[in-house]
């Protein structure tokens, strides 16, 4: 089991205490009404799913609750780094 | 190609089962072909081997990053049935149910297609009523599908624990008798020998690394890691790998790829008759030919292109099994692994023509592909070979993530397809 790096708590625990939450860094548009339909499907539904380096948004969900981000690599599934919510893209 | 029958069988085993052929060449890829097909999978062994039968396209290569029949087609729980709810979608699985029937005969190769029956338990009043609209809507688009009650279930499959205080009561089951299974393999080898018996090159390990496009846009053809193959049509069936081919050619598709799990017990005696299938905890199971009883779990919930999965996805599933049928508490696991499927946002795939001329392509099958092999390659070959869609597959293109109309079969089939 992946064991995972909680920025808030700052202790690593199993993934069974985490959710994943998908695609990390996608902005909810600040006018929905102006948008395209172009733009409506990529912010709804299109998504990066690299073979590599991966952003992407987990909870805390049986711990302290709070989402954070991380950057995972998909093809050895290896955490590079997790960090807080609201924090620059890394 | 030697036709299989009861006579060549016969003389072969006068020479002890030594004198066999290869059953297609492995062949070395051209500098050109009419169309290519990426993905040596069933899907894409289909495709090629019905773009020669149905179209006279024979100028075809299948390329494969690996070995044929090596990715999902030989890591998936081989379990076929068409119960689903959308017309749409009971459509296209009903189009390859119906190819399933008659495939042996017409590939000359023994696909072991057994209908045995999928059944699908209901373990609370929601998959009761959700089960009935199931087999309603079913019976209007003619696909065959029957509600049983807790006794009749048991009737039909034995093993399992209908007792009023068990941990996940059955409150009912339905059961599509036309379902069943087939030996996934042979189905890969069958379209691949098939094929390439009509002129089909089927390229093992050759990559793709780069789709060439021309000043119009155009597909012009594929760079490999065998070097570059000029085709003015290429078809993607890649399933897991397809938002990276697809990146190559410069779009982004709505796809996510998650690690699914399968395992399959120590070989017994024949004791599980049929397929059942529980939506609810996420556990389903079927008896092999071999004795093994094989045994799918769900998805691991993050994105990934690792193969394999993690133990507690499986722990979940074999503790539901163990409740639903505690005759095999006692058993022991021999293997499990994972394959990587491309998952739609609405949960049905994408089958027809891309934003690209000449790049067709048939994804998304997500956790349900194998049942739809002999259809996804017949509708993909059809495109192909038309430029355009079929009307089975013409709803499941690509656009609908633009303009709304979602097959949004997610709610209505929870996590098993």
């Amino acid at each position: 089991m992946i064991l995972i790096h909680c920025p808030y708590c700052d202790e690593k625990r199993a993934e069974l205490e985490f959710a994943y939450a998908g695609q990390a860094h996608i902005a909810r548009p600040l006018d929905p009404s102006a948008l395209s339909d172009e733009e409506w499907e990529t912010y709804l539904f299109i998504r990066n799913n690299p073979r590599g380096r991966h952003h992407e948004r987990w909870r805390h969900i049986h711990g302290c609750g709070r989402f954070f981000n991380a950057v995972r690599d998909t093809v050895t599934d290896k955490f590079e780094t997790t960090y807080k919510a609201g924090e620059p893209r890394k | 190609m030697t036709r299989f029958s009861a006579l060549s069988l016969f003389i072969k085993a006068l020479g002890g089962h030594q004198s066999w052929p290869e059953q297609w060449p492995d062949a070395a890829p051209k500098p050109a072909y009419d169309a290519i097909i990426v993905g040596g999978g069933g899907h894409g062994l289909g495709a090629a081997y019905y773009l020669a039968k149905k179209y006279g396209i024979t100028n075809v290569a299948v390329i494969e990053k690996g070995w044929i029949g090596g990715g999902n087609t030989g890591r998936n729980t081989t379990i076929i049935r068409s119960n689903y709810l959308y017309d749409e979608s009971a459509h296209l699985y009903d189009h390859a149910v119906k190819l399933w029937d008659g495939l042996s005969q017409e590939l000359n190769y023994n696909t072991m297609y057994s209908k045995r029956g999928v059944m699908m338990l209901a373990h609370n009043v929601h998959d009761v009523q959700s089960f009935k609209r199931h087999i309603h809507a079913n019976r209007l688009n003619g696909v065959d599908n029957e509600w049983l009650t807790p006794e009749e279930a048991k009737a039909y499959c034995p093993p399992l624990n209908i007792s009023s205080d068990a941990r996940h009561p059955v409150l009912g089951a339905a059961l599509q008798r036309r379902g069943g299974t087939a030996r996934h393999d042979t189905v890969a080898w069958g379209y691949a020998r098939a094929a390439a018996a009509l002129g089909v090159d089927i390229i093992q390990n050759c990559a793709v690394t780069g789709i060439r496009r021309g000043a119009d846009g155009a597909i012009e053809g594929v760079e490999t890691t065998r070097g570059y193959i000029a085709s003015k049509r290429v078809g993607v069936s890649a399933a897991g790998n397809t938002s990276v081919i697809m990146q190559m050619a410069g779009l982004d598709f709505p796809l996510e790829s998650y690690p699914l799990q399968a395992l399959v017990s120590e070989p017994i005696k024949p004791v599980f008759p049929c397929v059942v299938m529980s939506n609810t905890v996420h556990a389903y199971m079927s008896q092999s030919d071999k004795g093994e009883l094989v045994i799918g779990a769900g998805t691991d919930q993050y994105v990934s292109y690792s193969q394999r999965g993690a133990l507690h996805i499986v722990e979940h599933t074999l503790a539901a099994i163990c409740e639903i049928f505690p005759i095999f508490r006692r058993m022991r696991m021999l293997r499990t692994w994972g394959g990587i499927v491309d998952v739609t946002p609405d949960r049905s795939p994408i089958l027809g023509k891309t934003p690209v001329q000449g790049l067709y392509v048939n994804c998304g099958w997500g956790t349900g592909g194998f049942k739809a092999t002999p259809g996804a390659g017949d509708l993909l070959a059809y495109t192909m070979a038309k430029d355009e869609p079929h009307r089975i597959n013409a709803p499941f293109n690509l656009d609908r993530f633009r303009n709304g109309r979602l097959i949004d079969e997610a709610a209505a089939a929870a996590v098993a397809h």
